[in-house]
């Protein structure tokens, strides 16, 4: 659509030696004068030990579209990520849009006029948000108001044909919805420079031409914007007007589509990939020749009939019904989740069939028939190998769970090894391996035990065109050779075109079968593209005339898309800033409470949506609680004692009648001799043996001081040290009502007496003490570790791709985020308090207020300490167990819950000052139990406020503002 | 057409590649190192569930040479080193918890005593601090006898014969003569830990295999799902047996010099049988939770009640009874009582029989209905 007019430089200062005409592209004068919409002089990144991109020279002007080519993990997306400003620089300078990516500041100031559109299908979307409430969520991070926001996104949802679908969850959009809710979410801002990472990969072929499509009208309606897509489909980078071929972190060539094939001298992209390649990499390259099918008479090797899956009211895939001979390869083409991955498990029998049923080989398949597994081998979509293993111990674990011959194991194991070109990787892990010889090793994997039928999900995603074509090789020869049947699944429609026979699904259904070459003549299309975008927009016939809308619609809000933000007819009445392209956008610098509303709001409806966090949340103290508050007892009841009365005198027993009134024990059957009683004690049955000498009553009147063993279990010894001061004083009682029986008077062993006071806990029950403790426990536990988890899992879904490329800060993202934890956890506090005092009957015998606050400021730093150790772990499940273990542990050792921290020395003394539990826990037991308030406790309240200044600032600190 | 031999070839096949798996899992190795050593150690050693370093305070209105006396009695390791306050100061300390103990002697106490008007001293405890109120007390009451006897013995020969006790009482610790919590708090940390190790273990094992996608590629090879949960049964309880085994030996009895009073193979075997419910109890909850976060939370909610309720930290006698009850059906309860029956008390598979038997039955029982669930949750999965 544009004419190349500007000069792009090659990649002259690039380490790879530039293929023929690389670097002389023809064109065109000076840049008019005016900036480059983006700068990268010798920028070099590595993963580790990876070299992911090497001195990378490239100047983009603005107001046109370039395409990054090349298979997956070339550096394509590291690229696109440093422009973006989502990635830290490493080396070199980027800059975009004037701003140095380098400079945090200049970053922020840029950022509002970025829009990046990470990889994966809706990666920087929230899929638990309906489309309204994404879009919503990002028009906040730009700041807009609540009138503008509603503007824009009427105008988005309309132009995009997304407007009857906004209230439906992102997670359940098709992939082609999702990336056009990605791009109504990058567009809401208005920006100058779009980036789209393989933004149509895995949608289906006319989605995809209508993303496209859309494309092209906001361009039209905005032709300052300057676009930047990459893409592994060489088939539609022929559309942008500049290309730019990358392999392994270096540039091999770039300019028009036109200008790649004359200049290789090739006929498609791919070609002319291959060709731009060093030599060393396509040497051993020939053009794939598949060698036709010899005609079999033989009954279908797989075959299935009306097969259904239904999962709730979702139907996965709708009566599906093919019949595949033996030996033929069959394909399966469709966008992602449109059923081939369900069909395939039917298939297998790893999944039930609804509805239909599925033959291979004539027998009905079903999980159950192992023998059946044997004749079939299997390459599930992901790799699917244990990665921890090495290629060696893969297959030779395989070869044995299929219970090849002993003696045969190591000869089939070198054969595939040769065959597939293993031979050089066995004793790596399968995990180091580079993709393409990951893919052989599944394949070699899948057919260890030489199977008849193979089916393939998907086997080649991500794998260059060298890869691929000597994967297919591999396949050719299976099925000609061997005459093994071959299903495989493709969203690639080159590869499609290779197989025998494909069938066309969209949707669940399957909407034709034939051979590519019947299906194209059927449809009258010189692609087979053309033939399934012309299949497609009949199958969904009801949503024709809706997509006739949508380009009507298109057409329609071209300019109002502009309008957003530039057209002269704006109807929003807000003045604009228009000054030198700049964006209308007004982003609030500094802090701004809607940008941290955005995240708050966010949060809260995740964590609603989300059954067993919010169950965690909740019921998690419903069940902690009791369990903590009536399992940690410090009281020492029920003991259970027996006697071995030796003397059977009225004297012994009358000292036996001490032990048996006390509330703390209870009495078991009498002991008869010590065999007995050293086996009742062994077996635990006994905490407490007191033994009486035979001649004890005999000597007790005699005054000869007869003597009395007790024996206690010592096992735990904090309640044998109990029951010995309950003995003792059982004993003590003995002792003064003897003197008074015998001589009338009261005596008291000492001349002095001690008179004991439990303070705050008269009856000395633990649960006065557990119960306040219990509630602070749970307090620091239940928040923090939610809270964690919240922070991590945008990490790991890709979603803080968002913090990283919008105006947000670190502050208010963290804040945003934190305050549906703090709310979460004064509901927390608020159940718990209830229990305390209905359940177990545990009053506030203090300052209600108090607790109060303290709950507040203690849930406040709890959340805080859940953020910190988010900010620094990658995993969810790290963040868990870490914040479990940093917060129970020291919690329950050195927060005065178990010794007081009064006895503490010095390193746990140390400890329990800095965290905050000891803090709250003071206040807690003090407000409950103690009948404390304000007045005693304000220095437990000066400490807690103090908490939630200084995690946040460390969080800010370790958070990073950037990938690395 | 399976026969035995092929079962067991694939269930031990199997088995082997887990503890291949888990030997490039570096952070869970970290975790079993860490969780049979140190923690161990730590557990033995930082807190103390008898009287240690308890803080008191004095109020000494007497200042006289038996106030004086007692207020040397406080020795450590029991007791801090006694701290004198005012009396205005009591309610001040005993709110911020600075002391759990504060004795009263009033003015005139020493007089009083040589006059024989039997004076009382006074002693607040904070009855908040449970575990060192009770046991504190019965120390400062012995200490406070034993200094105002040996104090009248030096004072008069009439005194000290005040009281003669009618009858004697011995009182002494069976299998811990020293009441030292180290002995216990060691052996009850390894208790925790298999629980808690063999539960990640056995259900990260499987859900890594569902995440990685692998557990497809088992199922559609001439596997019993029966055979897949085995091979991780018996894999990562292997590990963990090792590891309490070493833990007992080289920390429990080298490090710690804690003596084992009982077989420890007898012990071990006990291990091994509730070995099958604890990993049984990983893979059903993994069977439960759709992803690592989910099993991890899930795990502590049902981790942390089997830790605290289980006898390992606080006599299970006290508990409600209800909770007893219900305690009776986890085998976690048996386990410990087996460990303490075995290791402390020296009790033989005589003694101990029926809580084998608990642990055997409960945890078989247990055992099927987690293979029943592991094979109908793998039935329906749709990643």
């Amino acid at each position: 659509m544009t004419s190349p007019r500007n000069r792009h430089p090659g990649n002259n200062g690039s380490t790879s030696p530039a293929p023929p005409g690389a670097g002389d592209i023809p064109g065109s004068g000076p840049d008019n004068g005016k900036h480059p919409a983006v700068t990268v002089r010798g920028v070099s990144h590595v993963y580790g030990n990876t070299q992911a991109l090497s001195e990378i020279d490239l100047t983009l002007s603005a107001g046109r579209i370039y395409g990054f080519i090349g298979p997956d993990g070339v550096g394509k997306s590291t690229l696109l990520g440093l422009i973006a400003g989502a990635r830290e620089v490493q080396s070199g300078d980027v800059t975009t849009l004037d701003g140095d990516m380098r400079n945090a500041r200049e970053r922020s100031r840029t950022s509002p006029r970025i829009a990046y559109m990470p990889q994966g299908l809706g990666k920087n979307l929230y899929m638990d948000l309906t489309v309204r409430e994404n879009l919503e969520f990002f028009g906040r991070l730009f700041g807009q108001k609540k009138s503008e926001r509603k503007q824009r996104i009427d105008r988005l949802v309309t132009a995009t044909g997304l407007a009857p679908f906004t209230k439906r969850p992102a997670g359940n959009l098709s992939g082609g919805m999702k990336q056009k809710l990605g791009l109504c979410c990058a567009l809401i801002h208005d920006p100058d420079i779009l980036i789209l990472d393989e933004p149509t990969t895995g949608v289906d072929p006319l989605s995809r031409q209508q993303f496209w499509d859309l494309i092209n009208d906001i361009r039209q309606s905005r032709p300052t914007m300057t676009v930047l897509v990459a893409t592994a489909y060489m088939d539609e980078a022929s559309r942008f007007d500049h290309l730019i071929a990358m392999n392994d972190g270096v540039i091999l060539a770039q300019g028009s589509a036109q200008h790649l094939l004359e200049s290789t001298d090739t006929k498609n992209l791919e070609a002319a990939f291959i060709a731009l390649l060093p030599e060393d990499q396509r040497k051993d390259h020939q053009e794939l020749v598949i060698p036709p099918r010899p005609q079999s008479g033989d009954k279908p090797a797989i075959e299935a009939e009306g097969l259904t899956r239904r999962f709730g009211d979702f139907t996965a895939v709708d009566h599906v019904s093919f019949r595949i001979e033996k030996g033929e390869i069959f394909g399966f083409l469709g966008s992602n989740g449109c059923g081939k991955t369900t069909t395939m498990k039917m298939l297998t029998g790893l999944l039930p069939a609804s509805e239909g049923k599925a033959w291979l080989f004539g027998e009905p398949s079903s999980g159950k028939d192992l023998k059946m597994r044997e004749r079939v081998g299997y390459m599930s979509q992901a790799f699917s190998l244990y990665a921890e293993l090495t290629v060696r111990q893969n297959l030779d674990l395989h070869a044995r769970l299929f219970h090849l011959p002993k003696d045969r194991v190591a000869a089939r194991i070198d054969d595939l090894s040769d065959q597939f070109g293993l031979s050089h990787y066995m004793d790596d892990l399968a995990e180091k391996l580079p993709l393409g010889v990951r893919q052989r090793l599944s394949l070699a994997v899948a057919i260890i035990h030489s199977p008849e039928i193979l089916i393939l999900d998907e086997p080649t995603s991500g794998v260059d065109p060298i890869a691929r074509d000597d994967f297919w090789q591999l396949l050719i020869d299976l099925s000609r050779k061997q005459g093994v049947t071959i299903f495989i699944s493709t969203h690639f429609m080159n590869e499609a075109a290779r197989c025998d026979r494909i069938s066309l699904m969209h949707a669940g259904q399957v909407l034709d079968s034939d051979t590519p070459d019947a299906l194209r003549e059927k449809r009258g299309t010189e692609t087979l593209e053309e033939a399934f975008i012309a299949y497609l927009k009949e199958a969904t016939g009801a949503q024709e005339k809706a997509d006739d809308q949508i380009s009507q619609n298109n057409d329609d809000t071209t300019l109002s898309l502009a309008g957003t933000g530039h057209s002269k007819g704006n109807s929003d009445p807000r003045p604009q800033s228009n000054n030198n392209g700049e964006t209308g956008n007004k982003t609030v610098p500094g802090f701004s409470p809607r940008r941290l509303w955005a995240y708050s709001l966010r949060e809260t409806m995740g964590l609603l949506r989300d059954p067993i966090r919010l169950v965690f949340a909740l019921l998690g103290t419903l069940i902690l609680m009791p369990v903590f508050g009536l399992g940690i007892t410090f009281d020492v009841e029920n003991l259970t004692y027996a006697a071995l009365d030796r003397d059977q005198t009225p004297e012994s027993r009358t000292y036996l009648e001490g032990l048996a009134g006390s509330r703390y024990f209870t009495e078991k059957a009498p002991i008869r001799n010590y065999d007995e009683m050293e086996r009742r004690i062994k077996s635990g049955e006994l905490a407490l043996v007191v033994e009486i000498p035979p001649d004890f009553g005999h000597k007790l009147q005699q005054g000869r001081t007869p003597e009395i063993a007790a024996t206690i279990d010592g096992t735990m010894p904090f309640r044998a040290e109990t029951i010995h001061g309950y003995v003792q004083g059982i004993h003590q009682k003995y002792v003064a009502d003897h003197a008074l029986r015998e001589t009338g008077n009261t005596i008291a062993p000492l001349p002095a007496s001690i008179q004991t006071r439990y303070r705050y806990n008269q009856d000395f029950k633990s649960i006065y003490a557990i119960v306040p403790s219990v509630i602070a426990l749970l307090l620091v536990f239940i928040p923090a570790v939610l809270m964690a988890v919240g922070v991590v899992r945008e990490k790991e879904l890709g979603s803080i791709t968002n913090l990283y490329v919008t105006p947000v800060s670190r502050f208010e993202f963290l804040l945003g985020k934190q305050i549906p934890y703090i709310a979460l956890g004064m509901t927390n506090f608020a159940l718990m308090t209830f229990l305390a005092i209905v359940a177990f009957g545990v009053p506030v015998k203090g300052s209600f207020p108090a607790l109060l606050l303290g709950a507040f400021l203690f849930v406040v730093s709890t959340t805080g300490l859940g953020l910190l150790i988010s900010s620094f772990t990658k995993t969810q499940i790290a963040a868990l167990f870490g914040t479990a273990i940093a917060t129970m542990i020291p919690s329950v050792m050195f927060s005065g819950m178990m010794q007081p921290i009064s006895s503490l020395e010095a390193g746990p003394r140390v400890l329990s000052m800095i965290i905050p539990t000891s803090h709250f826990m003071t206040i807690s037991v003090g407000t409950f139990t103690k009948a404390l308030g304000f007045m005693q406790l304000y220095p437990q309240f000066l400490i807690l406020a103090l908490f939630f200044p200084v995690l946040t600032g460390l969080s800010m600190l370790l958070l990073p503002r950037q990938e690395r | 057409m399976m026969n035995i031999r092929h079962r067991l070839e694939n269930i031990y096949r199997l088995g082997i590649k887990e503890l291949f798996s888990l030997r490039q899992d570096m952070v869970l190795i970290a975790l079993i190192i860490w969780a049979f050593s140190f923690a161990i150690y730590t557990a033995a050693t930082g807190l103390s569930h008898d009287l240690h370093n308890a803080s008191i305070a004095i109020v000494d209105q007497d200042r006289s040479q038996l106030s004086m006396r007692i207020q040397d009695g406080f020795q450590e390791p029991y007791f801090k080193k006694p701290v004198r306050i005012d009396y205005s100061q009591i309610d001040r300390v005993m709110d911020g918890g600075d002391y759990t103990f504060v004795l009263v002697i009033p003015a005139g106490f020493e007089a009083d005593v040589i006059a024989g008007h039997q004076p009382e001293i006074q002693l607040n405890i904070d009855a908040t601090a449970m575990m060192q109120a009770g046991i504190g007390e019965s120390y400062i009451t012995s200490i406070f006898s034993q200094e105002i006897r040996t104090w009248m013995g030096g004072k008069t020969q009439a005194a000290a014969q005040n009281a003669p006790s009618p009858v004697n009482l011995v009182l002494r610790y069976a299998f811990n003569p020293n009441a030292e919590s180290a002995w216990f708090t060691s052996v009850m940390e390894i208790i925790n830990n298999v629980t808690m190790l063999s539960i990640i273990l056995a259900g990260a094992a499987l859900i890594r295999e569902r995440e990685h996608g692998t557990i497809e590629h088992l199922l559609v090879m001439p596997l019993a799902p029966f055979e897949i949960m085995m091979a991780k049964v018996w894999a990562n309880g292997l590990i963990i047996l090792a590891a309490s085994g070493l833990s007992l030996i080289f920390v429990v009895e080298l490090l710690l010099q804690v003596p084992i009073a009982g077989s420890e193979t007898l012990f071990l075997f006990g291990t091994m049988l509730y070995l099958f419910f604890a990993t049984a109890l990983g893979i059903f909850l993994a069977t439960l939770a759709q992803s690592m976060p989910q099993f991890g939370l899930l795990f502590m909610l049902v981790v942390l009640p089997m830790r605290l309720l289980s006898g390992g930290y606080t006599p299970t006698e006290s508990q409600p009874q209800l909770m007893q009850w219900i305690m009776e059906f986890v085998p976690s309860t048996h386990y410990v009582t087996i460990a303490q029956s075995i290791l402390y008390r020296n009790a033989g598979l005589e003694i101990v029989w029926p809580e084998f038997a608990m642990v055997a039955g409960i945890g078989g029982l247990f055992f099927a209905f987690a293979a029943f669930r592991f094979r109908k949750s793998i039935a329906v999965m749709r990643n």
